[in-house]
């Protein structure tokens, strides 16, 4: 029998997984991207569980705002980075000092 | 005496569901763990396509149909595709990106499992409910019931600004996109419609108070030319 826990549980360990992820891939901008995706599935993984489980159909609405923001998001966030590798010809994170921050 | 046939099929179906959960969620977590580890960003591409793909099946098992397909549809069919074309096309050094990648690994997994036993910590004591509440599951229960017919209705009337939003924000990420990659070619003879309307006058047309008493003999034209000439 699957209670809500499990699923909340999944949605967790997936976050963590990807907080792990970002950390892992500081030279690497593209699978920080796809970190990052990751961790949206884990928040609509929650989402999902939550509607079913409250017989509820906002959390649904929600997840689809949410997959709507992700794809625009990553959209921007890879024309960026094509921009950023014809200019600096590299992803590496550290390398992007300009801002001196 | 009509229920108790149909009590063994019903735990054995949710048998099977449990059976498939646990089935999906392992594929999930084992390709999220190579996404973040894979050593070459397409295969984590790849492993990332795998995992939506089981999180769609996980939804499936949720009743989100729509959202299911639509996990598919979207992520797969377009965000993954353009991720895969953004990675092939950008020249990586691989070796030198793999340069102190355990470097932050004890750190990494030290905050990975506090975040994990925190959320364990909150989240297994509580939220025990194992099943929706009965009406909602006795409408779900009727025949012409469908996920995306509700999902439509509430959208189309409770969240229609919403909606609208969401697809500004599109078309802004359109725009955005486009105009963040787009390169002018340098070759191109072509000339900005703008330019053309903002030009004034005084940019094109001098006029020249020409005093004909002074007008230079034509000879004395080529004499300059010859002098710059050694």
């Amino acid at each position: 029998m699957i209670s809500l826990g499990h699923f909340l549980a999944l949605g967790g360990l997936l976050f963590a997984l990807s907080v792990i992820g970002i950390f892992l891939n500081r030279k690497n901008l593209i699978v920080l991207l796809m970190a990052i995706e990751l961790m949206l599935l884990a928040v609509n993984m929650n989402f999902v569980a939550f509607s079913y489980y409250l017989g509820d159909m906002a959390g649904q609405i929600f997840v689809f705002f949410i997959l709507t923001v992700a794809a625009a998001e990553s959209a921007i966030g890879l024309a960026i980075l094509v921009l950023l590798f014809r200019n600096k010809s590299s992803i590496n994170v550290d390398e992007l000092n300009a801002l001196g921050g | 005496m009509a229920s108790s046939p149909g009590r063994p099929k019903e735990a054995r179906s949710m048998d099977v569901q449990t059976a498939l959960f646990y089935a999906f969620s392992a594929i999930l977590l084992f390709a999220a763990f190579r996404v973040i580890t894979a050593r070459n960003p397409v295969h984590a591409a790849l492993y990332l396509v795998l995992a939506f793909f089981q999180a769609a099946a996980l939804w499936l098992l949720l009743k989100a149909e729509f959202l299911a397909i639509t996990l598919v549809l979207v992520y797969v069919g377009a965000v993954m595709v353009l991720f895969l074309f953004v990675v092939m096309m950008l020249d990586i050094n691989l070796d030198s990106m793999r340069k102190g990648f355990w470097k932050h690994f004890p750190l990494a997994a030290l905050m990975g499992a506090v975040i994990a036993l925190e959320m364990a910590a909150v989240l297994l004591g509580g939220f025990r409910v194992t099943s929706p509440p009965a009406d909602v599951l006795l409408s779900q229960a009727a025949a012409d019931y469908s996920n995306t017919r509700e999902l439509g209705k509430v959208l189309y009337t409770e969240y229609l600004l919403p909606l609208q939003a969401a697809a500004a924000l599109l078309l802004v990420a359109i725009i955005a996109a486009i105009a963040l990659t787009l390169r002018e070619r340098k070759d191109s003879k072509s000339i900005d419609p703008s330019l053309q309307v903002r030009v004034k006058r005084a940019d094109r047309v001098t006029l020249l108070k020409i005093n004909p008493s002074s007008m230079a003999p034509p000879s004395a034209e080529p004499a300059p030319a010859e002098e710059k000439k050694p």
